[in-house]
């Protein structure tokens, strides 16, 4: 801060500092979206536009022996029907999915449409397009698929035995490079190591040794899948998309089928809810095929059953977990064992389950073992904090029965063991710095946990969590107008508000009020490559280019300025809108006016930046939860509920706490109600909202949410991503409030209330 | 000189070596040098001549995306870590 700068007690430091940035406007976006103007994937209107349905296969595993498409194509309306034999051949080319490397790219093909096989309930198989939905749902009924159907296998541990029935005959386990013997549902082992376990468990007091289980959850995001293709005769594609990365969707179009990305256009729509959810792609690839085809624009939205049988939820999971700790607190040494569902194909989260898991804690003598294992359940996606919320649920549970036994205040075993700046992660990297202890020291201090709870079968739960963020490559384009606003356009899809927290940082660089910044959602052709709005990366990354294209902006404001009055640029300076000399002549001119000046002379002002910045730092929360357990019913109702979080720099706190609120209430929800249920052949029995219960307004109290700020010191702002880590703790602060107020510790998800009365009635 | 950190799974190749101190200019002349010391450790790091799918290369705690072509500077923290995606 500017040691001349007089201060105001009554403002905060971010008050003082700022002028845009902390406060909380009106989002950019927001009339169009009230007033039902908003254009999401499902409302794409084309002249022409066909209607594409999918066939789904009834069965969770078989061969496919025979695809007899003929019937459907006779059908009046239809214009055209397809099937995985209308994509290249996959053959042994690979994808390009960045830092992931190249990985092969049948899976990708098959899970967009089975070519030999159906590994899931729900997996598409055929697709038609025709000219009313109607018909093509008819035409459907019409397509004859000739299956031979398999065994199903539906739980990681039964799909790891020795004599289980194989998903894919092809597959092998691979452990960095060595593969196994004979083929397995076993993709891959990997493995962390730090310290000595041995000589870990040899110095600890109190040893616990403990399974937990997650089941299959999905993303539950309100807008179904939706994607529209027109492929031009000419050869050139463009994509109407609800999407969390437009980029990403050209990629694996372009992958799979064989189409240059200069061909290929991606314009995304808005965006109802992802979570992770909507990076892979489903029904563009059909939609495309079916375009071509038909030489016609094709729509494909899914329905509610669609999305819950065939879109990525997040993997179930099994935990092995035993630690050790001493009689004054300290945690001596952690050896786990995650075994991640990946669905059909591979590839679960569980490298991320491993990387965050003990990253709340120093934790000096550890083992992690992971596994990514096949089942006939769809091809797992990114689920917020993907893969954190199942392993961290293990180390929180067995952290706060190890309280119990020491008769320790959790918080003072978590600020005992707790991470900070240099401590070393799990895969040899230090912590940067962090605020996992400040986070910690606010959540202890907060009203809420200094306030007693009190009432038969009630308790009070906490849990700590963390996820690692990401930074990964964005970019922007700004230009100056004649007005003197600035023109906006971002290559990150907008999901939680990022529009307004991306357009104040480029305001607080020039010192104009955020509604003179105009930002949009820019196409494929129209903006710089930018991967997905995942990670909680969007306010991290894409904000630092706009931050950038603010810079280069003033810059050339003050060159013209200097060069208007005939001094070195040296000798001009930018603030608060308003260009001015600072040698001692008083020349100014607002930014508006300048602009006008500029726009006349024909003179451009504009930048376009691309960023992929590294320091994201990661982000920490601590939640506190007081349940109140019915012994008679099992059910668990939310009395009070506080999220405390290191936003780095809150940009737009609003924002912040909806993230932080959204996080715990889908949370909650994985804690007490969500699960997919499947019945002994594979099929899923409750695709639908009525059957999968996920918590609505009526179902939880206010959720309070403090944050702390620890600024990021690798970002302009402090900015740290903050989307994510809000769903970490919730699973384990409500398993921990349970078992403080009826005694008893529940390590399955979802803590049903069948289940609690079943441990309820195994305790008495 | 780099200093190296041996991936978990591939301690029983280095007789439980965690990390070395290795001289090469690039990424790619560390697993060159390490190949050296333990043969075979760098097909379970390199496939087909690029770093192996599902790995990343960390130099100072940094992702390097040039990979095996990275050059080291001298004295750097190098770490083969299990590659991750997030949502």
């Amino acid at each position: 801060m500017n040691p001349t700068q007089t201060m105001d007690p009554a403002k905060t430091e971010v008050e003082q500092k700022y002028k845009v940035i902390g406060t909380r406007p009106i989002r950019h976006d927001g009339v169009d979206k009230v007033t039902g103007r908003a254009v999401y994937g499902a409302d794409v209107q084309l002249p022409g536009m066909l209607h594409g349905k999918v066939l789904r296969s009834p069965h969770a595993h078989a061969r496919v022996k025979s695809v007899n498409t003929e019937k459907a194509e006779a059908l009046y309306g239809v214009k055209a029907v397809m099937t995985a034999a209308d994509f290249p051949d996959a053959g042994s080319r690979t994808a390009n999915l960045g830092e992931l490397g190249e990985v092969p790219l049948k899976p990708m093909c098959d899970n967009v449409m089975a070519s030999d096989k159906v590994v899931y309930h729900g997996h598409a198989v055929a697709a038609v397009a025709a000219t009313s939905p109607h018909i093509a749902e008819e035409a459907l009924k019409l397509i004859e698929v000739e299956y031979e159907v398999l065994p199903p296998v539906m739980d990681v541990l039964k799909a790891m035995e020795e004599d289980s029935p194989l998903l894919h005959d092809d597959l092998y386990t691979d452990e960095l490079g060595e593969k196994s013997s004979k083929p397995s549902n076993v993709a891959s082992h990997s493995r962390h190591v730090l310290g000595d376990i041995n000589q870990g468990f040899a110095a600890a007091d109190h040893i616990l040794e403990r399974e937990y289980r997650c089941a299959t959850v999905h993303q539950g995001y309100i807008e179904p899948h939706a994607a529209t293709a027109m492929w031009n005769p000419d050869g050139y594609l463009t994509m109407w998309v609800t999407t969390q990365g437009a980029f990403t969707v050209r990629t694996s179009v372009h992958q799979i089928l064989e189409i240059p990305v200069s061909k290929l256009k991606v314009i995304p729509t808005e965006i109802g809810g992802g979570f992770g959810g909507k990076i892979p792609v489903y029904g563009e690839p059909v939609a495309a095929v079916l375009s071509r085809k038909a030489r016609r624009p094709v729509k494909v939205v899914m329905d509610r059953t669609e999305v819950f049988q065939a879109t990525g939820p997040t993997s179930g999971s099994y935990v092995k977990l035993k630690m050790g700790v001493t009689n004054e607190g300290r945690i001596t040494a952690a050896e786990t064992m995650l075994a991640y569902e990946a669905g059909g194909y591979p590839g679960s989260v569980v490298s991320l389950g491993g990387i965050c898991m003990f990253a709340p804690y120093n934790v000096e003598n550890l083992t992690i073992d992971m596994y990514d294992v096949v089942v006939n359940k769809p091809k797992t996606a990114a689920y917020r904090a993907p893969g954190a919320p199942n392993s961290e649920f293990a180390a929180e549970c067995m952290i706060d029965e190890f309280c119990e036994i020491l008769d320790m205040d959790p918080m003072e075993f978590r600020l005992k063991n707790g991470a900070k700046e240099g401590d070393i992660q799990c895969h040899g990297i230090p912590h940067p710095r962090i605020g996992c202890l400040e986070t910690t020291e606010a959540a202890r201090d907060c009203e809420h946990y200094q306030t007693p709870l009190e009432g038969p079968n009630r308790g009070r739960g906490v849990a700590s969590g963390y996820w690692v963020n990401a930074g990964l490559t964005s970019s922007v384009t700004a230009r100056l107008n004649g007005d003197g606003t600035v023109t906006l356009q971002e290559g990150s899809t907008d999901i939680g508000g990022t529009r307004t927290s991306i357009a104040m940082q480029l305001a607080e660089v020039l010192g104009i009020p955020v509604e003179d910044v105009v930002p949009s959602v820019a196409d494929t052709d129209s903006v710089g490559y930018t991967e997905v709005t995942g990670g909680s990366r969007v306010t991290f990354a894409t904000g630092w280019a706009a931050y950038n294209a603010g810079q280069s902006i003033r810059s050339q404001l003050i060159e013209q300025a200097a060069a208007i009055w005939k001094v070195d640029k040296d000798q001009v300076s930018l603030a608060d809108g308003v260009i001015a000399t600072t040698n001692g002549d008083s020349k100014s001119i607002s930014i508006k006016e300048l602009a006008a000046d500029l726009s006349q002379k024909g003179i451009d002002i504009g930048s376009r930046e691309t960023v992929t910045p590294q320091n994201h730092g990661g982000a920490y929360a601590t939640h506190i939860v007081d349940v109140e357990v019915d012994p008679d019913t099992g059910k668990v109702t939310i009395l009070r509920y506080t999220a405390v979080q290191d936003a780095g720099r809150a940009i737009h706190p609003s924002y912040v706490e909806g993230q932080m609120q959204g996080g715990v209430v889908q949370g909650i929800g994985w804690a007490l109600n969500e699960e997919y249920y499947y019945n002994e052949d594979g099929h899923l029995m409750n695709s639908s909202f009525l059957d999968y219960r996920m918590p609505t307004s009526l179902d939880l109290p206010m959720i309070e949410t403090i944050i702390v700020e620890v600024p990021n010191p690798g970002h302009p702002y402090g900015v740290r991503g903050v989307g994510e880590v809000p769903i970490v703790p919730p699973q384990a602060a409500v398993s921990n409030a349970i078992a403080r107020a009826v005694g008893t510790r529940l390590g399955d998800l979802p803590m049903s209330p069948q289940r609690v009365v079943k441990a309820l009635s195994a305790k008495s | 000189m780099a200093i190296v950190h041996i991936p978990a799974l591939l301690h029983s190749l280095t007789g439980d070596v965690r990390k070395l101190e290795v001289e090469g200019r690039t990424v790619g002349d560390l697993i060159d040098q390490l190949e050296l010391l333990y043969p075979g450790i760098r097909d379970r790091l390199v496939e087909n001549g690029h770093l192996r799918s599902g790995l990343a290369i960390f130099v100072d705690g940094m992702v390097r995306r040039e990979a095996l072509e990275f050059e080291v500077p001298p004295q750097s923290e190098v770490l083969f870590v299990p590659a991750v995606a997030g949502g």
